[in-house]
């Protein structure tokens, strides 16, 4: 929530970023920006978005993904200037706010279905993986053969 | 002794700032003036070196006519708060009798400053809140004593109860300076501070910043 103070809620406003509008169920890449002793490069990290707290500047997102066999969560600022770019990969079916159940399920469990909401198409052409093939992931390719078997038919 | 310069400005509340290379800084929004300068105090007439600052505008109904007057005579508003700032017979030089102080004209990005406000009244508290003090068991027979201190001294010896001792009474609305706070930005168009940390007393407190006392200016890494 933006600040009653109009003062401060220019500051958060002047700080918000431009963020692709990726909901929770979707798998995305979220390019984050890392410190090496003073080297800087790009880390990509390709998961599903199984929390999204919406709080003005101070909003974040949980990414989860499976990394050899163990779960690894990380929490982003959303507005945060490390996180460069986020690519929505696939968009994913939920009835859920927060998929918290995802952490009791494993291997074909803890698959999601591929939305079917209106306008999905869209927002993957426009916020999704540019250069297909640098970040495969599999959720995103079982999601992409659906949907274009679902085209077809 | 604080004799750096400094000024009245009013708390607005809290927000984080991300600095360039992406870390959070959790600051308190303070506007900072703009000030001015109603008064004087020389060595030659009064004995020490001051600058007397007025922030605000008080309404024109509070303002007697005595303190009418004297601000007319300035040619400025009354101001809601003055307050004196004992300041280095160099720093007053610089700064003459209705001149406007601003943000931009004492404070940097990356010094140090302490804050002074009134913190938020908790009226008569009892010694958990007050003090800290862990209060007594809710079973194993505790009666009617959960919140209580304890013992507040001795016997015959010595018969009295220590000064100081820590007890139930007023807390909060007191004046209570913050030091050694980090200036994170200054905006002196919206005339802001930002300071990192926190600051006492309530949103639209009344708050004064000054340059640190204990801790030199240290160019802050962006």
């Amino acid at each position: 929530m933006s600040s009653t103070v109009p003062q401060i809620a220019a500051l958060e406003k002047a700080q918000l970023r431009d963020v692709p509008p990726f909901r929770v169920g979707d798998t995305v890449n979220v390019h984050f920006r890392i410190r090496e002793g003073d080297k800087e490069r790009i880390q990509v990290f390709t998961g599903v978005v199984i929390r999204h707290h919406r709080a003005g500047l101070r909003s974040t997102f949980t990414v989860r993904k499976i990394s050899y066999g163990v779960g690894v969560e990380r929490i982003f600022p959303v507005h945060s200037p490390r996180v460069e770019k986020i690519d929505i990969a696939a968009r994913g079916h939920v009835r859920q706010a927060r998929l918290y159940y995802l952490r009791e399920l494993r291997g074909k469990k803890a698959r999601l279905r591929a939305s079917q909401r209106a306008g999905t198409e869209q927002v993957l052409k426009d916020h999704g993986v540019k250069d297909a093939g640098a970040a495969g992931g599999k959720k995103k390719k079982r999601g992409k053969k659906r949907k274009k078997k679902a085209a077809e038919a | 002794m604080n004799t750096h310069l400094g000024l009245i400005g009013k708390k607005l509340g809290n927000t984080q700032i991300f600095t360039d290379s992406g870390e959070v800084r959790r600051v308190t929004v303070i506007e900072g003036g703009p000030c001015v300068v109603v008064g004087k105090r020389t060595p030659e007439k009064h004995g020490y070196t001051a600058l007397q600052l007025g922030f605000g505008k008080k309404r024109t109904k509070g303002v007697n006519k005595p303190e009418g007057g004297f601000y007319t005579k300035l040619g400025i508003d009354a101001p809601k708060v003055v307050k004196e700032f004992r300041v280095a017979p160099e720093v007053a030089e610089k700064f003459e009798v209705g001149q406007q102080i601003t943000v931009a004209d004492v404070f940097e990005a990356g010094q140090f400053v302490d804050v002074s406000g009134t913190s938020k009244g908790r009226g008569y508290t009892g010694v958990m809140k007050r003090h800290g003090f862990a209060g007594f068991k809710a079973s194993h027979g505790a009666h009617e004593y959960q919140r209580h201190g304890g013992s507040i001294g001795m016997n015959m010896t010595p018969g009295r109860v220590f000064k100081g001792k820590k007890m139930a009474g007023q807390h909060g609305n007191k004046k209570i300076t913050v030091l050694n706070l980090r200036v994170v930005k200054v905006l002196p168009e919206e005339g802001l501070v930002l300071v990192e940390g926190g600051v006492p007393g309530p949103r639209n407190g009344i708050v004064t910043v000054r340059t640190a006392v204990k801790k030199a200016d240290k160019r802050f890494e962006a």
